[in-house]
């Protein structure tokens, strides 16, 4: 058996393989690919540590010609990738390959990531059209144009790609064809740039564009001027990538518990000895839910299984806000509530909403509300509550609270103390708020 | 006994990130939001990395990528969103990508009832992308489970490398419940086959570059490669990867690829591929059969159900025992790929399968296909097959299961 040492490496002459470039004869793509395999070998970059990331069209087969890691994706969507990557590993060279079919399809990811300034290179491969369907108009092709799709000339204008990168905050922002002697350095410069660089490289696609428009590279660079568009470099700033400032803004949330366990220890009896549903019926926005939360935590801390869901409009502050709470000394599976055994009816919303389940309650069952619902179409036995009597100033946000409160003294499932203790232990912030709303709540009675 | 009080979206984050999950991108979308608020605050705690993307489709995007350097993403959204994520599956399919995709169901079709109950996704996830290439999913039916069972899925995301659907709906991901802190399990979370990191010595044998992954000789690899990547042998053996970032070169495609990442359209090297991408879940399915079986040897009804509804189910069986009505149980906890055995064990011996579920009758479905095939085998007269379906954003009731126990 013969065997070698593994080679050394030395300085590399190229990043591609020995495959030939797969293009259609002057197709812009191949002068372009030929800048950056110059732009790489004069970085000798780390092959490892770089990935071409291509979208889909012609441009779409051309990171499998280079020696570098590559990740060919779907049509429109390679920035996506490209950011995923960058965000997870900022450490690799991330370079996009991307026609103006893909700049055209996944506009808005072209957009946030240059809003972002991930720490892309951004090469667009733009002829104007779609090279590989067979011609298409894109979203770069030029008023009057000829394709497939505009056989009468395109009745569209151009996308500006630099500027519409360049205004939303793009650090470094190029614009030139695939004949500009420069275009190894400029993609030297914007490989080695710290956020997002583009390149929009004009080419020309010799299988449809060229023939059907009579465009060469003359008409090209005319095109420009019919533009008025400047070319060269065009922004040049300094930032910090997307990638690193994520990391810097939350560098102080580092070695923090994730989400810890607030296991919770009975401190309470109770005097719950089958399934018991308590509804709580008021507006988005009051605190309904809030003061449901209480009374679950007070529930646990009783030694009770407890089930709260709640319903409200997707407009959150406006509308009826209902917490179907189920309090029993079993585990609970089936977390809806049939019939309440006691419901507490605290506005009009919530009375709009409680229909049926005040129709469904019987003699047995209690509603809790306020003098105003006092002819609440319902079986249930009423108690009505005045917050008028409360002692402190009743609000919109502690109604909901103040009633529940006053039930709970009521139905006496378990001592008042542990909803005073659940809202020292989990709604800290408002208990100075909240304690006194509880005691008041007894004067109800 | 200490108890915790909260909602299965916790449970879910909690599980991700006890999993080792260390990426994450979503966009807002009730009711899966709260995954996304969750991870995006906890992930920088542990090195990772959260962001809220510009849309669905760039969400997962960047979780493939990232996934791509060696990390384990997440990604939450709602139906609607699963739909904008379509393509993509395919992609993280094709590409072989460990992915965890939360799919909290709300009632459709398209924007529906954004914040209404409903498991009308359950086909969708396995038929939503084109090929009809197989995923995995899971559907946990209570906060514990949500915990453990997320967990699972990044364990089989990882080993298959391959997207795993985690479906919940508005009701487990948003309502409070009480859990015994002994039931939160933790599974066991391996990683994706990896290619050594160190190239072999010797490097070269008789002229042969030695395969970084295999440790063998192999004239096939290029020189710029150390490994094949796509080297799928045997078939339905997932294949050893390496990061983006790491010693070796990695080619990743969307398109049809030979044993190196190349375009092909070889017949033969196309087939191997997507026998591959099928095979590696279909011939492993009995590594992924998990659910409850309650079962009674004297019931003549089975129930078969999962997620949400599983709930009540569990409800009504012990209800129905304790009124001396014996019944049995089935809790799904894998839908996708189909737990056979699990099922066709629980199925013998029962004269009537009821399934029920919060759509008009999709995995039903699936236990009418495999009971009529197991039966037509074994000559014998199928057990009655019956849907009990609801699509009104309510929750299907015990009450409703009882009314059925006896027909």
């Amino acid at each position: 058996m013969a065997v070698a040492p593994i080679q050394i490496e030395k300085p590399r002459s190229t990043y591609k393989n020995e495959r030939p470039f797969p293009f259609c004869p002057g197709c812009g793509h191949t002068l372009i690919l030929n800048h950056l395999d110059k732009a790489l070998t004069k970085l000798q970059i780390d092959p490892a540590k770089t990935v071409i990331v291509s979208d889909i069209g012609c441009v779409g087969l051309s990171d499998q010609y280079f020696t570098t890691n590559a990740f060919h994706g779907l049509h429109g969507r390679s920035i996506t990738y490209a950011t995923g990557i960058k965000l997870a590993n900022p450490d690799l060279n991330v370079i996009v390959f991307i026609g103006d079919g893909g700049t055209g399809i996944g506009g808005t990811h072209l957009i946030n990531a240059a809003r972002r300034n991930v720490g892309l290179t951004v090469l667009v491969f733009n002829n104007f059209n779609f090279g590989m369907t067979g011609g298409e108009h894109s979203v770069t092709t030029p008023h009057g144009a000829i394709t497939a799709t505009t056989r009468h000339g395109n009745p569209e204008w151009p996308l500006d790609i630099c500027a519409t990168v360049g205004v939303n905050g793009a650090g470094y922002v190029y614009r030139g064809t695939s004949f500009d002697k420069d275009l190894p350095d400029r993609m030297t410069e914007a490989i080695e740039y710290d956020g997002f660089a583009l390149l929009d490289i004009w080419e020309l696609c010799t299988a449809y564009f060229v023939p059907n428009n009579d465009f060469g590279r003359k008409e090209m660079l005319g095109l420009v001027d019919t533009l008025g568009l400047e070319t060269g470099l065009l922004h040049h700033r300094q930032v910090t990538d997307y990638a690193h400032r994520m990391r810097e803004l939350a560098a102080d949330m580092a070695g923090k518990p994730t989400l810890p366990l607030k296991p919770i220890e009975t401190a309470y009896p109770n005097n719950v000895t089958r399934k018991f549903h308590l509804v709580l019926a008021g507006s988005a926005g009051a605190k309904v839910r809030s003061a449901a939360k209480l009374v679950g935590y007070a529930g646990v801390m009783s030694d009770l299984w407890v089930t709260q869901r709640d319903d409200y409009p997707t407009t959150v502050k406006t509308g009826h806000s209902i917490s179907e709470i189920i309090l029993s000394p079993e585990e609970i599976r089936y977390t809806g509530v049939a019939k309440p055994d006691a419901l507490v009816l605290i506005s009009v919303d919530g009375l709009k909403k409680a229909g049926r389940h005040l129709a469904n309650m019987t003699e047995d069952d209690i509603l809790f509300t306020i003098p105003q619902f006092a002819d609440a179409p319902t079986k249930a036995r009423k108690v009505i509550l005045d917050p008028k009597k409360a002692g402190i100033r009743v609000t919109r946000t502690n109604l909901a609270l103040l009633l529940t409160a006053a039930a709970l003294r009521e139905l006496n499932l378990f001592p008042i103390d542990a909803v005073e203790e659940a809202v020292q232990r989990f709604q800290t912030r408002f208990a100075d708020q909240n304690l006194p709303v509880i005691a008041a709540s007894a004067n109800l009675l | 006994m200490a108890k915790e009080y909260i909602d299965g979206a916790t449970a879910i984050a909690r599980g991700a990130l006890a999993a080792g999950c260390d990426f994450f991108a979503g966009y807002p979308i009730t009711p899966a939001t709260p995954i996304l608020l969750h991870m995006l605050n906890e992930l920088p705690k542990v090195g990772g990395v959260g962001i809220e993307a510009e849309d669905e489709i760039s969400a997962i995007g960047m979780c493939i990528g990232a996934a791509m350097t060696g990390v384990r993403p997440m990604t939450a959204t709602s139906g609607p969103g699963i739909s904008l994520y379509s393509e993509n599956i395919g992609l993280a399919i094709m590409g072989e990508t460990p992915l965890v995709i939360v799919d909290v169901m709300r009632m459709g079709p398209a924007t529906g009832g954004a914040t209404t109950p409903a498991q009308g996704d359950v086909q969708f996830v396995r038929w939503g992308t084109s090929g009809g290439y197989p995923v995995i999913a899971l559907a946990p039916s209570s906060v514990a489970e949500c915990y453990t069972l997320t967990q699972r899925a990044f364990d089989l995301a990882e080993r298959y490398r391959t997207p795993v659907f985690i479906l919940v709906d508005k009701e487990m991901n948003y309502a409070m419940a009480t859990v015994d802190i002994d039931e939160y399990v933790d599974a066991p979370v391996g990683q994706r086959p990896l290619v050594p990191q160190s190239l072999p010595e010797p490097a070269v044998v008789d002229g042969v570059r030695v395969n970084a992954a295999t440790g063998q000789p192999d004239p096939r690899l290029r020189p710029e490669e150390t490994y094949l990547p796509y080297d799928f042998n045997p078939v339905d053996a997932v294949q050893p990867t390496s990061p983006f970032g790491g010693p070796h070169i990695t080619r990743f495609t969307t398109s049809s690829h030979d044993e190196h990442g190349f375009l092909t359209k070889d017949a033969e090297k196309v087939k191997r591929l997507n026998d591959h991408l099928r095979l590696k879940i279909l011939n492993h399915r009995q590594e992924m059969e998990f659910g409850i079986s309650d079962l009674q040897p004297e019931a003549d009804t089975l129930f078969i159900s999962y997620g949400t509804t599983a709930r009540a189910m569990r409800e009504a069986v012990d209800r129905s025992r304790e009124a001396g009505q014996p019944v049995s149980g089935l809790t799904l906890h894998t839908l996708w790929p189909v737990p056979e055995n699990l099922i066709l064990d629980a199925v013998a011996g029962h004269r009537r399968i009821i399934v029920a579920e919060l759509n008009h009758g999709q995995y039903i479905r699936e236990i009418e296909r495999l009971v009529y095939r197991d039966a037509a085998q074994k000559r014998i007269l199928p057990p009655e097959i019956i849907g009990l379906d609801r699509a009104d954003g309510e929750l299907i009731t015990p009450e409703q299961f009882l009314g059925m126990v006896n027909g």
